[in-house]
Protein backbone atom coordinates (compact mmCIF):
# COMPACT_ATOMS: atom_id res chain seq x y z
CA UNK A 1 0.00 0.00 0.00
CA UNK A 2 1.15 3.40 -0.94
CA UNK A 3 1.25 6.48 1.77
CA UNK A 4 -1.28 8.85 1.77
CA UNK A 5 -0.27 11.29 -0.30
CA UNK A 6 0.80 9.15 -3.17
CA UNK A 7 -2.91 8.25 -2.51
CA UNK A 8 -4.49 11.28 -2.51
CA UNK A 9 -2.40 12.05 -5.44
CA UNK A 10 -3.90 8.91 -7.38
CA UNK A 11 -7.64 9.35 -6.23
CA UNK A 12 -7.38 12.81 -7.48
CA UNK A 13 -6.17 11.40 -11.25
CA UNK A 14 -8.87 8.76 -11.08
CA UNK A 15 -6.48 6.34 -10.72
CA UNK A 16 -8.28 4.37 -8.16
CA UNK A 17 -11.85 5.29 -6.78
CA UNK A 18 -12.05 5.20 -3.26
CA UNK A 19 -14.66 2.40 -3.30
CA UNK A 20 -11.78 -0.21 -4.91
CA UNK A 21 -9.42 1.62 -2.12
CA UNK A 22 -11.86 0.83 0.64
CA UNK A 23 -12.70 -2.66 -0.38
CA UNK A 24 -9.11 -3.52 -0.95
CA UNK A 25 -8.79 -2.07 2.70
CA UNK A 26 -11.45 -4.09 4.33
CA UNK A 27 -10.16 -7.19 2.91
CA UNK A 28 -6.76 -7.03 3.92
CA UNK A 29 -8.33 -5.92 7.11
CA UNK A 30 -10.19 -9.18 7.44
CA UNK A 31 -7.66 -11.34 6.22
CA UNK A 32 -5.24 -10.42 9.26
CA UNK A 33 -7.46 -10.06 11.79
CA UNK A 34 -7.25 -13.36 13.55
CA UNK A 35 -3.07 -13.13 13.26
CA UNK A 36 -2.79 -9.47 14.47
CA UNK A 37 -6.57 -8.48 16.33
CA UNK A 38 -5.36 -4.99 15.31
CA UNK A 39 -9.73 -4.34 15.57
CA UNK A 40 -11.69 -4.00 17.22
CA UNK A 41 -14.82 -2.90 15.27
CA UNK A 42 -14.76 -2.64 11.53
CA UNK A 43 -17.64 -0.70 10.05
CA UNK A 44 -18.12 -2.04 6.49
CA UNK A 45 -20.95 -0.50 5.68
CA UNK A 46 -20.08 3.10 6.79
CA UNK A 47 -16.63 2.98 4.91
CA UNK A 48 -18.43 1.96 1.66
CA UNK A 49 -20.93 4.94 2.25
CA UNK A 50 -18.25 7.42 3.02
CA UNK A 51 -15.81 6.03 0.14
CA UNK A 52 -18.97 6.66 -2.79
CA UNK A 53 -19.23 10.30 -1.42
CA UNK A 54 -15.46 10.86 -1.45
CA UNK A 55 -15.33 9.44 -5.18
CA UNK A 56 -18.47 12.01 -5.69
CA UNK A 57 -16.69 14.67 -4.48
CA UNK A 58 -13.61 13.83 -6.78
CA UNK A 59 -15.99 13.59 -9.49
CA UNK A 60 -17.06 17.07 -8.65
CA UNK A 61 -14.00 18.55 -8.27
CA UNK A 62 -15.19 19.81 -4.64
CA UNK A 63 -13.36 17.09 -2.48
CA UNK A 64 -11.48 17.96 0.45
CA UNK A 65 -7.72 17.08 0.47
CA UNK A 66 -7.56 13.99 2.35
CA UNK A 67 -11.15 12.68 0.27
CA UNK A 68 -11.21 8.83 -0.07
CA UNK A 69 -8.51 8.01 2.38
CA UNK A 70 -9.24 4.76 4.87
CA UNK A 71 -7.98 5.72 7.82
CA UNK A 72 -8.88 3.81 11.63
CA UNK A 73 -8.94 5.08 14.80
CA UNK A 74 -8.19 3.88 17.83
CA UNK A 75 -10.88 2.90 20.34
CA UNK A 76 -10.59 5.73 22.93
CA UNK A 77 -11.98 8.23 20.49
CA UNK A 78 -15.98 8.86 19.96
CA UNK A 79 -17.10 7.90 16.88
CA UNK A 80 -21.03 8.89 16.67
CA UNK A 81 -23.07 5.83 16.05
CA UNK A 82 -20.23 3.39 16.06
CA UNK A 83 -19.08 1.45 19.01
CA UNK A 84 -16.49 2.98 21.33
CA UNK A 85 -15.10 0.69 24.01
CA UNK A 86 -11.77 1.74 24.90
CA UNK A 87 -10.29 -1.95 24.76
CA UNK A 88 -12.19 -2.16 28.11
CA UNK A 89 -15.29 -4.86 29.21
CA UNK A 90 -16.74 -1.47 30.77
CA UNK A 91 -17.68 -0.13 27.31
CA UNK A 92 -18.39 -3.32 25.33
CA UNK A 93 -22.17 -2.49 24.93
CA UNK A 94 -21.40 1.67 24.60
CA UNK A 95 -22.20 3.51 21.47
CA UNK A 96 -21.04 7.05 21.09
CA UNK A 97 -23.41 9.15 20.84
CA UNK A 98 -20.70 12.22 19.04
CA UNK A 99 -17.85 12.51 17.07
CA UNK A 100 -14.51 13.37 19.11
CA UNK A 101 -12.89 16.66 17.70
CA UNK A 102 -10.21 15.15 15.97
CA UNK A 103 -12.83 12.49 14.16
CA UNK A 104 -14.72 15.77 12.99
CA UNK A 105 -11.63 16.80 11.72
CA UNK A 106 -10.28 14.13 9.82
CA UNK A 107 -13.75 13.18 8.39
CA UNK A 108 -14.53 16.68 7.17
CA UNK A 109 -10.72 16.27 5.48
CA UNK A 110 -12.54 13.51 3.17
CA UNK A 111 -11.30 10.11 5.00
CA UNK A 112 -12.79 7.32 4.77
CA UNK A 113 -13.10 5.53 8.80
CA UNK A 114 -12.84 1.93 8.08
CA UNK A 115 -13.06 0.62 11.93
CA UNK A 116 -11.42 1.11 15.41
CA UNK A 117 -8.40 -0.14 16.57
CA UNK A 118 -7.18 -2.26 19.54
CA UNK A 119 -5.46 -0.79 22.62
CA UNK A 120 -4.44 -1.32 25.92
CA UNK A 121 -7.70 -0.94 28.60
CA UNK A 122 -8.43 3.00 28.79
CA UNK A 123 -4.81 3.61 27.20
CA UNK A 124 -3.22 2.14 30.30
CA UNK A 125 -0.38 -0.21 28.99
CA UNK A 126 2.91 -0.42 26.65
CA UNK A 127 2.50 -3.47 24.87
CA UNK A 128 -1.29 -3.95 24.12
CA UNK A 129 -1.80 -6.71 26.34
CA UNK A 130 -4.27 -5.26 29.25
CA UNK A 131 -7.33 -4.96 26.30
CA UNK A 132 -10.33 -6.73 27.05
CA UNK A 133 -10.09 -7.85 23.19
CA UNK A 134 -7.38 -9.85 23.53
CA UNK A 135 -3.38 -8.71 22.78
CA UNK A 136 -2.25 -7.25 19.38
CA UNK A 137 0.11 -9.13 17.80
CA UNK A 138 3.57 -7.06 15.91
CA UNK A 139 3.03 -7.71 12.61
CA UNK A 140 7.33 -7.97 12.13
CA UNK A 141 6.63 -10.80 14.24
CA UNK A 142 3.46 -12.37 15.83
CA UNK A 143 5.45 -13.81 18.58
CA UNK A 144 6.16 -10.01 19.93
CA UNK A 145 4.14 -7.07 21.14
CA UNK A 146 3.31 -4.03 19.04
CA UNK A 147 3.41 -1.49 21.97
CA UNK A 148 0.83 0.10 23.45
CA UNK A 149 -1.23 1.54 24.15
CA UNK A 150 -2.36 2.44 20.38
CA UNK A 151 -1.04 -1.12 19.30
CA UNK A 152 -3.99 -1.72 17.15
CA UNK A 153 -3.40 1.69 15.10
CA UNK A 154 0.51 0.91 15.08
CA UNK A 155 0.44 -2.59 13.68
CA UNK A 156 -2.54 -1.73 11.55
CA UNK A 157 -0.37 0.93 9.44
CA UNK A 158 2.98 -1.57 9.77
CA UNK A 159 1.38 -4.80 8.25
CA UNK A 160 -0.31 -2.09 5.80
CA UNK A 161 -3.65 -2.65 6.49
CA UNK A 162 -4.47 1.09 6.29
CA UNK A 163 -2.05 4.05 5.10
CA UNK A 164 -2.89 5.92 8.54
CA UNK A 165 -4.19 5.85 11.73
CA UNK A 166 -5.02 7.96 15.10
CA UNK A 167 -4.00 7.09 17.87
CA UNK A 168 -3.47 9.13 21.71
CA UNK A 169 -0.74 9.53 23.50
CA UNK A 170 -0.82 10.22 27.62
CA UNK A 171 2.82 8.70 28.66
CA UNK A 172 3.97 7.50 25.05
CA UNK A 173 1.38 5.46 23.67
CA UNK A 174 1.36 6.78 19.90
CA UNK A 175 5.67 6.74 19.94
CA UNK A 176 6.74 3.64 21.49
CA UNK A 177 4.16 1.25 19.58
CA UNK A 178 5.69 3.71 16.53
CA UNK A 179 8.84 3.01 17.58
CA UNK A 180 8.04 -0.95 18.19
CA UNK A 181 5.97 -1.57 15.03
CA UNK A 182 8.20 0.32 12.47
CA UNK A 183 6.53 3.46 11.73
CA UNK A 184 5.78 6.82 11.84
CA UNK A 185 4.11 8.61 15.12
CA UNK A 186 3.57 11.86 16.47
CA UNK A 187 2.90 13.39 19.60
CA UNK A 188 1.96 17.21 18.98
CA UNK A 189 2.13 20.04 21.65
CA UNK A 190 0.12 19.50 24.52
CA UNK A 191 -3.21 21.90 23.56
CA UNK A 192 -2.83 21.72 19.26
CA UNK A 193 -5.43 19.21 18.92
CA UNK A 194 -8.64 19.06 21.40
CA UNK A 195 -9.40 16.11 23.65
CA UNK A 196 -13.13 16.73 22.96
CA UNK A 197 -15.00 13.03 22.86
CA UNK A 198 -10.97 11.38 23.59
CA UNK A 199 -12.44 9.70 26.82
CA UNK A 200 -10.49 10.63 29.35
CA UNK A 201 -7.29 8.72 31.02
CA UNK A 202 -4.89 11.86 32.54
CA UNK A 203 -6.14 15.27 30.94
CA UNK A 204 -3.30 16.96 31.73
CA UNK A 205 -1.31 14.45 29.53
CA UNK A 206 -3.77 12.96 26.70
CA UNK A 207 -2.61 13.89 23.36
CA UNK A 208 -4.29 12.96 19.99
CA UNK A 209 -2.11 12.19 17.41
CA UNK A 210 -1.18 10.57 14.12
CA UNK A 211 -0.14 7.15 12.95
CA UNK A 212 1.38 7.01 9.26
CA UNK A 213 4.07 5.60 7.15
CA UNK A 214 6.54 9.09 6.77
CA UNK A 215 6.56 12.21 8.50
CA UNK A 216 5.23 14.11 5.30
CA UNK A 217 2.03 11.57 6.19
CA UNK A 218 1.74 12.52 9.63
CA UNK A 219 1.96 16.49 8.63
CA UNK A 220 -1.33 16.04 6.15
CA UNK A 221 -2.92 14.08 9.13
CA UNK A 222 -2.27 17.00 11.70
CA UNK A 223 -3.28 19.05 9.47
CA UNK A 224 -7.03 17.95 9.76
CA UNK A 225 -6.55 16.94 13.23
CA UNK A 226 -5.60 20.30 14.62
CA UNK A 227 -7.55 23.43 15.56
CA UNK A 228 -9.09 25.38 18.38
CA UNK A 229 -12.17 23.84 20.02
CA UNK A 230 -13.77 25.62 22.79
CA UNK A 231 -15.35 22.83 24.35
CA UNK A 232 -11.76 21.69 25.09
CA UNK A 233 -11.19 24.11 27.99
CA UNK A 234 -7.32 23.39 27.71
CA UNK A 235 -7.39 23.74 23.56
CA UNK A 236 -4.93 26.43 22.57
CA UNK A 237 -6.46 29.16 20.56
CA UNK A 238 -3.71 29.95 17.85
CA UNK A 239 -3.83 30.86 14.15
CA UNK A 240 -4.56 27.81 11.64
CA UNK A 241 -1.02 26.80 10.05
CA UNK A 242 0.04 24.05 7.10
CA UNK A 243 2.23 22.12 8.84
CA UNK A 244 3.21 20.49 5.45
CA UNK A 245 4.40 23.97 4.14
CA UNK A 246 8.74 23.68 5.33
CA UNK A 247 8.16 19.57 3.64
CA UNK A 248 7.63 21.34 0.26
CA UNK A 249 10.42 23.43 0.40
CA UNK A 250 13.42 22.25 -1.77
CA UNK A 251 16.17 20.42 0.29
CA UNK A 252 19.18 20.80 -1.65
CA UNK A 253 22.32 18.06 -0.63
CA UNK A 254 22.42 19.72 3.00
CA UNK A 255 19.35 20.59 3.90
CA UNK A 256 19.33 20.61 8.03
CA UNK A 257 22.56 23.11 7.37
CA UNK A 258 22.46 24.74 10.56
CA UNK A 259 20.53 22.78 12.63
CA UNK A 260 21.75 21.94 15.96
CA UNK A 261 20.90 18.39 17.47
CA UNK A 262 20.57 17.85 21.15
CA UNK A 263 22.15 14.68 22.65
CA UNK A 264 20.87 14.42 26.09
CA UNK A 265 23.52 12.28 27.77
CA UNK A 266 20.42 10.42 29.70
CA UNK A 267 19.00 9.31 26.65
CA UNK A 268 22.37 7.29 25.80
CA UNK A 269 22.86 5.23 29.28
CA UNK A 270 23.01 1.90 30.59
CA UNK A 271 19.42 0.43 30.20
CA UNK A 272 19.87 1.01 26.60
CA UNK A 273 20.12 -2.38 24.54
CA UNK A 274 23.93 -2.51 22.31
CA UNK A 275 21.68 -2.33 18.90
CA UNK A 276 19.64 0.24 19.73
CA UNK A 277 22.49 2.39 20.70
CA UNK A 278 24.48 1.37 17.49
CA UNK A 279 21.19 2.28 15.55
CA UNK A 280 21.32 5.64 17.00
CA UNK A 281 24.93 6.53 15.75
CA UNK A 282 24.27 5.59 12.62
CA UNK A 283 21.16 8.01 12.31
CA UNK A 284 23.28 10.63 13.75
CA UNK A 285 26.28 10.16 11.08
CA UNK A 286 23.29 10.46 8.42
CA UNK A 287 21.66 13.77 9.57
CA UNK A 288 25.39 15.22 10.27
CA UNK A 289 25.64 14.37 6.16
CA UNK A 290 22.77 16.03 5.77
CA UNK A 291 24.43 19.18 7.41
CA UNK A 292 23.28 18.99 11.01
CA UNK A 293 25.52 19.44 13.65
CA UNK A 294 25.33 17.97 17.35
CA UNK A 295 25.42 19.10 21.05
CA UNK A 296 25.89 17.27 24.53
CA UNK A 297 22.92 18.82 26.46
CA UNK A 298 21.55 17.13 30.16
CA UNK A 299 18.47 16.48 30.98
CA UNK A 300 19.41 15.63 34.94
CA UNK A 301 15.72 15.65 36.49
CA UNK A 302 14.26 13.09 33.76
CA UNK A 303 15.14 9.92 35.35
CA UNK A 304 12.52 10.69 37.61
CA UNK A 305 9.75 11.17 34.90
CA UNK A 306 8.50 7.59 35.70
CA UNK A 307 7.72 7.86 38.91
CA UNK A 308 6.45 11.44 38.76
CA UNK A 309 3.91 10.09 35.86
CA UNK A 310 2.85 7.25 38.18
CA UNK A 311 2.05 9.61 40.30
CA UNK A 312 0.19 12.32 38.20
CA UNK A 313 -1.34 10.29 35.58
CA UNK A 314 -3.29 7.67 38.25
CA UNK A 315 -4.03 10.26 40.18
CA UNK A 316 -6.25 11.82 37.34
CA UNK A 317 -7.29 8.46 36.35
CA UNK A 318 -8.44 7.72 39.37
CA UNK A 319 -10.64 10.98 39.21
CA UNK A 320 -11.90 10.35 35.35
CA UNK A 321 -12.90 6.63 35.80
CA UNK A 322 -15.10 7.40 38.25
CA UNK A 323 -18.01 8.28 35.85
CA UNK A 324 -18.01 4.45 35.23
CA UNK A 325 -20.05 3.38 37.65
CA UNK A 326 -22.82 1.67 35.76
CA UNK A 327 -25.37 4.38 35.85
CA UNK A 328 -25.34 6.22 32.68
CA UNK A 329 -23.33 3.85 30.36
CA UNK A 330 -21.52 0.46 30.09
CA UNK A 331 -21.16 -2.13 32.07
CA UNK A 332 -23.37 -2.92 35.35
CA UNK A 333 -23.29 -5.97 37.69
CA UNK A 334 -26.44 -7.72 37.58
CA UNK A 335 -26.42 -8.96 40.95
CA UNK A 336 -25.96 -6.33 43.96
CA UNK A 337 -27.17 -5.81 47.12
CA UNK A 338 -27.43 -1.63 47.25
CA UNK A 339 -26.19 1.54 45.34
CA UNK A 340 -22.75 1.05 46.96
CA UNK A 341 -22.59 -2.73 46.00
CA UNK A 342 -23.72 -2.01 43.05
CA UNK A 343 -20.85 0.31 41.93
CA UNK A 344 -18.36 -1.55 43.79
CA UNK A 345 -19.03 -4.94 41.96
CA UNK A 346 -20.13 -2.87 38.36
CA UNK A 347 -16.01 -1.77 38.79
CA UNK A 348 -15.00 -4.76 40.05
CA UNK A 349 -16.38 -6.88 36.41
CA UNK A 350 -15.54 -3.91 34.13
CA UNK A 351 -12.40 -2.31 34.88
CA UNK A 352 -9.59 -5.27 34.31
CA UNK A 353 -5.96 -5.29 36.72
CA UNK A 354 -4.26 -2.72 35.63
CA UNK A 355 -6.61 -0.10 35.28
CA UNK A 356 -7.67 -1.11 38.48
CA UNK A 357 -4.13 -0.77 39.87
CA UNK A 358 -3.78 2.20 38.75
CA UNK A 359 -7.42 3.47 39.68
CA UNK A 360 -6.13 2.70 43.52
CA UNK A 361 -2.51 4.09 43.48
CA UNK A 362 -4.16 7.54 42.15
CA UNK A 363 -6.84 6.85 44.86
CA UNK A 364 -4.15 6.65 47.77
CA UNK A 365 -1.78 9.73 46.48
CA UNK A 366 -4.97 11.63 46.67
CA UNK A 367 -6.04 10.13 49.60
CA UNK A 368 -6.08 12.36 52.65
CA UNK A 369 -2.86 12.98 54.38
CA UNK A 370 -0.85 12.01 51.28
CA UNK A 371 -1.27 14.95 49.15
CA UNK A 372 1.75 16.86 49.89
CA UNK A 373 4.21 13.69 49.72
CA UNK A 374 3.12 12.61 46.51
CA UNK A 375 0.50 14.63 44.45
CA UNK A 376 2.17 18.03 45.16
CA UNK A 377 5.91 16.64 44.72
CA UNK A 378 4.93 15.09 41.80
CA UNK A 379 4.10 18.19 40.50
CA UNK A 380 7.27 19.95 41.62
CA UNK A 381 9.59 17.14 39.89
CA UNK A 382 7.28 17.99 36.86
CA UNK A 383 8.35 21.54 36.80
CA UNK A 384 11.83 20.10 37.34
CA UNK A 385 11.81 18.59 34.17
CA UNK A 386 10.24 21.06 32.02
CA UNK A 387 13.02 23.64 32.93
CA UNK A 388 15.18 20.91 31.99
CA UNK A 389 14.01 20.88 28.75
CA UNK A 390 13.72 24.89 28.22
CA UNK A 391 17.58 24.96 29.52
CA UNK A 392 18.20 21.95 26.55
CA UNK A 393 16.26 23.86 24.06
CA UNK A 394 18.38 27.35 24.58
CA UNK A 395 21.07 25.05 23.29
CA UNK A 396 19.59 23.66 20.12
CA UNK A 397 16.04 23.04 18.07
CA UNK A 398 16.25 19.63 18.24
CA UNK A 399 16.62 16.70 20.65
CA UNK A 400 17.14 13.50 19.70
CA UNK A 401 17.38 9.76 21.09
CA UNK A 402 16.32 5.91 21.32
CA UNK A 403 11.87 6.04 21.60
CA UNK A 404 12.36 3.06 23.75
CA UNK A 405 15.53 1.52 25.38
CA UNK A 406 14.62 -1.56 23.73
CA UNK A 407 13.10 -3.23 20.33
CA UNK A 408 9.77 -5.05 20.73
CA UNK A 409 9.34 -8.03 23.62
CA UNK A 410 8.01 -10.78 23.34
CA UNK A 411 4.29 -11.54 24.76
CA UNK A 412 3.72 -12.34 28.19
CA UNK A 413 7.54 -11.07 29.24
CA UNK A 414 6.90 -7.95 31.02
CA UNK A 415 3.30 -8.98 32.48
CA UNK A 416 3.53 -9.88 35.58
CA UNK A 417 6.38 -7.18 36.66
CA UNK A 418 4.19 -3.97 36.13
CA UNK A 419 7.73 -1.49 37.21
CA UNK A 420 9.39 -3.17 33.85
CA UNK A 421 6.40 -2.67 32.20
CA UNK A 422 6.10 0.76 33.22
CA UNK A 423 9.59 1.57 32.46
CA UNK A 424 9.86 1.47 28.62
CA UNK A 425 8.33 4.69 28.58
CA UNK A 426 11.26 6.01 30.63
CA UNK A 427 12.11 8.24 27.11
CA UNK A 428 8.74 9.29 26.18
CA UNK A 429 7.05 10.39 29.38
CA UNK A 430 8.78 13.62 29.45
CA UNK A 431 7.25 15.03 26.22
CA UNK A 432 4.32 14.45 28.36
CA UNK A 433 4.92 15.92 31.30
CA UNK A 434 6.39 19.10 29.87
CA UNK A 435 3.35 19.21 26.87
CA UNK A 436 6.32 19.66 23.93
CA UNK A 437 6.13 17.56 20.60
CA UNK A 438 7.78 14.47 19.55
CA UNK A 439 7.81 12.28 16.54
CA UNK A 440 8.88 8.73 16.73
CA UNK A 441 10.55 7.60 13.15
CA UNK A 442 11.64 4.01 12.16
CA UNK A 443 15.21 4.26 13.03
CA UNK A 444 16.97 1.04 12.40
CA UNK A 445 16.36 -2.95 13.00
CA UNK A 446 17.52 -4.85 16.02
CA UNK A 447 19.46 -8.11 16.27
CA UNK A 448 15.93 -10.15 15.84
CA UNK A 449 15.71 -7.73 12.64
CA UNK A 450 12.55 -5.91 14.63
CA UNK A 451 12.35 -2.20 14.38
CA UNK A 452 14.04 0.27 16.33
CA UNK A 453 12.49 3.88 16.85
CA UNK A 454 14.34 7.43 16.64
CA UNK A 455 12.77 10.01 18.77
CA UNK A 456 12.91 13.52 17.55
CA UNK A 457 11.89 16.09 20.37
CA UNK A 458 11.11 19.69 19.70
CA UNK A 459 9.95 22.92 21.37
CA UNK A 460 6.41 24.33 21.93
CA UNK A 461 4.21 24.46 18.59
CA UNK A 462 7.70 23.94 16.75
CA UNK A 463 5.84 20.63 14.77
CA UNK A 464 6.30 22.10 11.50
CA UNK A 465 10.27 21.90 11.92
CA UNK A 466 10.46 18.66 13.95
CA UNK A 467 8.38 17.04 10.41
CA UNK A 468 10.42 18.86 8.38
CA UNK A 469 13.64 16.97 10.40
CA UNK A 470 12.16 13.91 10.40
CA UNK A 471 11.25 14.31 6.21
CA UNK A 472 14.72 15.08 5.66
CA UNK A 473 15.99 12.17 6.90
CA UNK A 474 13.30 10.16 5.43
CA UNK A 475 14.26 11.29 2.40
CA UNK A 476 17.89 10.49 2.90
CA UNK A 477 18.03 6.89 3.90
CA UNK A 478 14.78 3.97 3.75
CA UNK A 479 14.19 3.13 7.25
CA UNK A 480 10.23 3.81 6.83
CA UNK A 481 10.01 1.74 3.81
CA UNK A 482 10.96 -1.31 5.08
CA UNK A 483 7.83 -3.29 5.90
CA UNK A 484 7.23 -6.88 7.65
CA UNK A 485 6.88 -9.77 5.82
CA UNK A 486 3.14 -9.93 6.93
CA UNK A 487 2.88 -7.15 4.51
CA UNK A 488 3.67 -8.40 1.68
CA UNK B 1 5.15 5.12 53.96
CA UNK B 2 4.58 1.68 53.56
CA UNK B 3 1.37 0.04 52.35
CA UNK B 4 -0.64 -2.17 54.41
CA UNK B 5 -3.12 -4.34 53.35
CA UNK B 6 -5.76 -2.74 55.46
CA UNK B 7 -4.75 0.63 53.29
CA UNK B 8 -5.49 -1.55 50.36
CA UNK B 9 -9.33 -2.30 51.49
CA UNK B 10 -9.26 1.30 51.83
CA UNK B 11 -8.63 2.64 49.30
CA UNK B 12 -10.10 -0.06 47.28
CA UNK B 13 -13.45 1.13 49.05
CA UNK B 14 -12.65 4.88 48.32
CA UNK B 15 -12.38 3.91 44.69
CA UNK B 16 -15.84 1.97 44.91
CA UNK B 17 -13.93 -1.29 43.36
CA UNK B 18 -14.41 -4.36 45.02
CA UNK B 19 -10.98 -6.44 46.03
CA UNK B 20 -11.82 -9.99 47.88
CA UNK B 21 -9.32 -11.26 49.93
CA UNK B 22 -8.10 -13.46 47.74
CA UNK B 23 -6.54 -10.59 45.55
CA UNK B 24 -5.94 -7.98 47.86
CA UNK B 25 -2.72 -10.02 48.78
CA UNK B 26 -1.58 -10.01 44.88
CA UNK B 27 -2.55 -6.44 44.26
CA UNK B 28 -1.09 -5.63 47.51
CA UNK B 29 2.22 -6.87 46.16
CA UNK B 30 2.02 -4.81 42.85
CA UNK B 31 1.50 -2.14 44.53
CA UNK B 32 3.70 -2.13 47.34
CA UNK B 33 6.91 -2.37 44.16
CA UNK B 34 5.26 0.52 42.56
CA UNK B 35 5.35 2.59 45.22
CA UNK B 36 9.11 1.71 46.09
CA UNK B 37 9.21 3.11 42.99
CA UNK B 38 7.53 5.93 43.44
CA UNK B 39 9.12 6.67 46.85
CA UNK B 40 12.66 7.47 44.79
CA UNK B 41 10.93 11.20 43.95
CA UNK B 42 11.44 11.63 47.91
CA UNK B 43 15.04 12.24 47.35
CA UNK B 44 14.61 15.13 45.04
CA UNK B 45 14.82 18.79 46.70
CA UNK B 46 11.95 20.51 45.36
CA UNK B 47 11.94 23.45 48.03
CA UNK B 48 10.67 26.38 46.26
CA UNK B 49 9.29 25.06 43.07
CA UNK B 50 6.23 26.30 42.14
CA UNK B 51 4.05 22.95 41.17
CA UNK B 52 3.42 22.51 37.84
CA UNK B 53 -0.15 21.46 37.61
CA UNK B 54 -0.52 21.63 33.36
CA UNK B 55 1.66 21.79 30.53
CA UNK B 56 0.16 25.42 29.08
CA UNK B 57 0.03 28.11 31.77
CA UNK B 58 -2.92 29.13 30.27
CA UNK B 59 -6.03 30.60 32.47
CA UNK B 60 -9.27 28.73 32.04
CA UNK B 61 -10.74 30.19 28.60
CA UNK B 62 -14.37 31.68 28.94
CA UNK B 63 -16.99 31.21 26.63
CA UNK B 64 -20.16 33.18 25.99
CA UNK B 65 -23.20 31.66 28.45
CA UNK B 66 -25.92 30.78 25.58
CA UNK B 67 -27.64 27.76 24.57
CA UNK B 68 -25.80 25.85 22.47
CA UNK B 69 -26.54 21.95 22.53
CA UNK B 70 -30.48 20.91 21.87
CA UNK B 71 -32.08 18.53 24.39
CA UNK B 72 -30.53 14.89 23.08
CA UNK B 73 -31.38 13.38 27.00
CA UNK B 74 -33.01 10.45 24.68
CA UNK B 75 -29.75 9.75 22.40
CA UNK B 76 -27.64 9.83 25.50
CA UNK B 77 -29.93 7.55 27.63
CA UNK B 78 -30.18 5.15 24.93
CA UNK B 79 -26.61 3.83 26.32
CA UNK B 80 -27.80 3.46 29.72
CA UNK B 81 -28.38 0.20 31.82
CA UNK B 82 -31.62 1.30 32.86
CA UNK B 83 -34.03 4.55 32.40
CA UNK B 84 -37.89 5.20 32.97
CA UNK B 85 -39.67 8.52 32.19
CA UNK B 86 -35.97 10.14 31.17
CA UNK B 87 -34.71 9.57 34.12
CA UNK B 88 -31.65 6.95 35.21
CA UNK B 89 -32.79 4.24 37.51
CA UNK B 90 -30.39 2.84 40.06
CA UNK B 91 -31.20 0.75 43.48
CA UNK B 92 -33.36 2.34 46.00
CA UNK B 93 -31.58 4.39 48.20
CA UNK B 94 -33.96 5.55 51.08
CA UNK B 95 -36.48 2.84 52.55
Amino acid sequence: METVADLAAALRARKLSSVELTEQTLTRIEAAQQALNAFITVDRDGALAAARAADAAIARGDAPPLAGIPIAHKDVLMTAGLRTTCGSRMLDNFTAPYDAHVVQGLKAAGTVLVGKTNMDEFAMGSSNETSWYGPVRNPWDTRYVPGGSSGGSAASVAARLVPAATGTDTGGSIRQPAALSGVCGLKPTYGICSRYGLIAFASSLDTPGPFARTAEDCALLLNAMAGHDARDSTSIDRPKEDYARKLRQAGGARPLEGLRIGLPREYFGDGVAPDVMSAMETVIADLRKLGATTVDVTLPAVKYSVPVYYVIAPAEASSNLSRFDGVRYGHRATQYRDLTDMYCKTRAEGFGAEVKRRILVGTYVLSHGYYDAYYLKAQQVRRLIADDFQRAFAQCEIILGPTAPTAAFELGAKTDDPVQMYLNDIFTIAGNLTGTPAISIPGGLSHQGLPIGLQLQANYFEEARLLEVAHRFQQATDWHRRAPAFAT
Amino acid sequence: MALTLEDIHRIAYLARIEIDAGAAAEVHAKLTAIFSMINELQAVDTTGIVPMSHAQDVALAMREDRVSEGDQHALYQSVAPAVEDGLYLVPRVIE
